[in-house]
């Protein structure tokens, strides 16, 4: 009895075990995939977003020693263009920027500014404390060099307090600290962690940043930057809740900039460069081929392209879009949550990729 | 006539040895109670029934809800009664317990719907009312009045045509268009198995998923005809285990390929049991058959509780073959609408996918928000409404009482809705211009579900 029993486990493993030497590789090479996105899109988007925030940092110790219009029009510049590169990282929070946290201490808005003046004039704050997100960052910057007062000569007077000086030279150095971590990790052996992480479980790299970027496009991009300030979610538009609020002209700029990171990093694109690899768009073309369904990296483009024609129309403040004409706020979301489907529904059908690791039985 | 009859009524009076149905408790026993201590362990209970705020119920069930950070009771006496049934321990009252604790458990959230759970639920029902405690159990130990070694054949036979409906209703299921001609979902399926050893080549291979496809009708349809003949139940049973091993390789399937891989031990003859008793005896003293053969168990065909007991089970498997086919009462495709889709052992069949966002509307001012899912729902209760019209309803109703009860007169629900399956394009679901708090569920056809505008033809 037992002999039979185990001869037919012997029967049933070797059945599933037979057949060939050949590789265990498929027509798609998935390590060539991670290999793109960690050594030519992912790295070369932190180590320029990291040279950004150094030289703001550099910026804010320059402003904070001699305050005038000129160092404060700098530091500006320096903001602007770190807020810039942000959106080419924000969507990778996996390694070291899942766990210390990046996103949430690099762009949480609408800034508190009750609890940032209560903090900063009394001198003790602890930065790192997750209750403390909505206190630092870029929107917190954001509020430091434009919203502290109606005019640039009343803001330079507030520089006068050393708090303020502080508060602000905290700020760059938190935000370049969060940034360090994560750049030495990729540096110093998860790049390879990463690519070597090829396997088809739910913590296998494909799938862990496939639901990074789709949860990137549908909460910070669709919901956070469009949907919430046009009221999709509260039924009434909140100009105040848009990125950039202080800056006032340069939320539709950052939109743009975090739609051209998701297109390019869906078309596997180089930072940086218009070169192409492989991505979403080359893995969707070969699982188009088994599957042989319509094509859908390029229904994907298009949408993209609709995205793009809709929301150029959109003045370069949020908060006076809302405001003025709604509508065509409203008309961007529309235009992404197209995308926001085909990503969720269409591509992760095609991939297999669950849209949340659900940990339970199925049948 | 006459001797159809006669016959049938040998039929009910047959006996045979009790072994098989012994070793059937004991594995049905133990392997539930292995799943829940697995379920526990694994964290499930609290974050399938005590974490999320809302749980969707079953037509006529809504009163079943997880009761808090208690619910962990109903799980412990599930859990207990399965290992009392393994060790035949009290065992009439353990096995109404699993019954009933283990079917108040799946009632308790449709979202964690499964085939196997319900299999579950029928075999411990069909069980209350079989002698499998008088064979090598702590009862019959106890109790050598109840000790038997021959008990009435159908008793046997029952849990194997229960085991022969699941196979065959699986089978067809899947004599349907999408699995044999297109060989979907497995084309979807197999090849994200690319990084299993040897097998992830294969499994890119078009010709593979077309193979599998039909092999696994195949198999489902014949299995229980390949284990009732002697000649070809060693073939049927090793068919059995490469099948389920292989599957529980691929999918996430939990404990349901041990549950079949243990309950179609059943058909094998008795000496295939007894040597197996005899066998764990060594270890385990309490499961050594008893030493007094002879004594045979027989019901007395003539007395009521014999008569009810027999229409009883007449009727459970009447309904059982009639059951998985109320889908043809409905209009419209069954993998779209899932009208008449559950309790039918369609397993496997389906990859489908949906995103469905709610409207709320504000009757006099006209005032609306889309509601974030993720306030409401776990991921998981997210995924399982998006594509299933009778969550979608009662999600709806839910949200309308949040919403009233939060100061808001007067709403209207709208969805929009887009569903993908067996990897056709993601197409509109659910008609966007019709309220739901005007919608109320019944068995009827949702009339409200927009067409699939495809077809699949086959059962």
């Amino acid at each position: 009895m037992k002999q039979v029993l185990f001869f037919l486990l012997g029967v049933a493993l070797i059945s599933c075990d037979s057949g060939s030497n050949e590789s265990t590789d498929d027509n798609f090479d998935r390590q060539a995939m991670l290999v793109n996105w960690a050594d030519n899109i992912i790295v070369p988007a932190y180590k320029n977003y990291e040279g950004e925030v150094d030289a703001l940092e550099a910026q804010a110790v320059v402003f904070t020693n001699a305050p005038t219009e000129e160092s404060l029009a700098t530091l500006r510049a320096k903001w602007r263009s770190a807020y810039l590169a942000w959106q080419w990282v924000a969507i990778f929070e996996i390694g070291v920027a899942e766990t210390n946290g990046l996103q949430g201490y690099t762009n949480m808005y609408p800034a508190n500014i009750e609890e940032i003046e209560s903090s900063m004039l009394s001198g003790s704050y602890n930065l790192e404390l997750p209750s403390r997100r909505d206190q630092q960052g870029f929107p917190a910057l954001d509020y430091l060099i434009y919203g502290l007062a109606s005019s640039d000569a009343e803001i330079l007077a507030k520089y006068e307090n050393n708090a303020y000086k502080t508060y602000l030279t905290d700020l760059a150095k938190r935000l370049q600290t969060l940034t360090s971590e994560v750049v030495n990790d990729w540096e110093s052996g998860y790049r390879d962690t990463f690519v070597n992480n090829d396997g088809s479980s739910a913590t296998g790299a494909v799938n862990k940043l496939t639901n990074d970027y789709i949860f990137y496009f549908e909460k910070h991009l669709r919901a956070s930057k469009v949907g919430i300030p046009a009221g999709v979610f509260s039924g009434t538009p909140d100009p105040t809740d848009v990125e950039a609020y202080y800056a006032s002209d340069f939320s539709k700029e950052l939109f743009n900039e975090a739609l051209a990171c998701s297109k390019a990093f869906f078309n596997g694109q180089h930072f940086g460069s218009t070169q192409t690899g492989e991505g979403f768009k080359t893995y969707l073309d070969y699982l188009n081929s088994i599957s042989g369904g319509t094509d859908l990296a390029q229904q994907i483009i298009d949408q993209f392209a609709a995205i793009e024609s809709t929301s150029s129309s959109l003045t370069s403040s949020f908060s006076q879009q809302v405001e003025s004409n709604n509508e065509l706020m409203l008309n961007t979301y529309d235009e992404l949550q197209k995308n926001v489907i085909n990503f969720k529904i269409d591509m992760l059908q095609l991939m297999n990729v669950k849209v949340d690791y659900v940990d339970a039985d199925g049948d | 006539m006459l001797m159809a009859t006669d016959s049938i009524s040998r039929y009910w009076n047959k006996t045979t040895q009790a072994a098989p149905l012994a070793v059937f408790r004991i594995l049905f026993g133990s392997l539930i109670f292995m799943s829940m201590i697995r379920f526990w362990w694994n964290g499930w209970i609290e974050k399938l029934y005590i974490e999320p705020q809302f749980f969707f119920s079953y037509y006529g069930f809504e009163w079943v809800k997880p009761w808090g950070p208690y619910t962990y009771i109903i799980f412990f006496v599930c859990g207990v009664s399965a290992l009392f049934v393994a060790l035949g321990y009290r065992y009439r009252l353990s096995i109404v317990l699993l019954f009933l604790s283990f079917t108040y458990i799946e009632l308790m959230d449709k979202t964690t719907y499964l085939n196997h759970y319900y299999f579950v639920s029928l075999i411990s029902f069909l069980m209350i009312f079989l002698p499998a405690h008088n064979f090598t159990s702590v009862d019959a130990r106890k109790n050598p009045k109840i000790s038997y070694d021959r008990i009435p054949q159908w008793t046997i036979d029952s849990i194997k045509l229960m085991l022969g409906i699941v196979y065959f209703y699986a089978g067809l299921a899947k004599l349907n268009s999408d699995w044999l001609i297109h060989a979907m979902p497995l084309k979807i399926w197999l090849p994200g198995g690319y990084d299993l050893p040897v097998l992830g080549y294969w499994l890119q291979q078009v010709w593979v998923h077309y193979a599998l496809s039909w092999i696994g009708a195949l198999y489902d349809l014949s299995v229980p005809f390949l284990l009732l003949y002697s000649a070809t139940r060693w073939l049927g049973y090793s068919l059995v285990i490469i099948f389920h091993l292989l599957t529980s390789m691929l999918f996430p399937i939990g404990m349901f390929p041990y549950i079949m891989i243990a309950s179609t031990l059943i058909f094998f003859p008795p000496k295939l049991h007894l040597n197996l008793l005899n066998h764990l005896s060594r270890w385990v003293e309490w499961i050594r058959p008893g030493s007094q053969p002879g004594r045979v168990l027989i019901y007395d065909g003539k007395s009521l509780r014999q008569k009810v007991k027999v229409s009883l089970f007449i009727a459970f498997f009447a309904l059982q073959l009639t059951l998985p086919f109320r889908y043809v009462l409905y209009p419209g495709e069954l993998f779209w609408t899932e009208e008449g889709f559950r309790f039918s052992w369609r397993v496997m069949l389906m990859e489908k996918a949906g995103s469905t966002n709610f409207k709320i509307v504000d009757k006099q001012t006209g005032k609306w928000f889309y509601v974030d899912n993720s306030d409401f729902l776990t991921s998981f209760q997210e995924k399982q409404m998006s594509f299933q019209p009778d969550f979608i309803l009662e999600y709806a109703h839910y949200l309308k009482k949040h919403f009233e009860d939060q100061g808001h007169q007067d709403i209207e629900i709208y969805v929009d809705s887009y569903v993908a399956l067996n990897g056709r394009p993601s197409r509109p679901y659910i008609n966007p211009n019709i309220d739901l708090t005007k919608k109320s569920e019944t068995l009827k056809h949702k009339d409200w579900i927009l067409p699939f505008n495809d077809e699949i033809t086959g059962l």
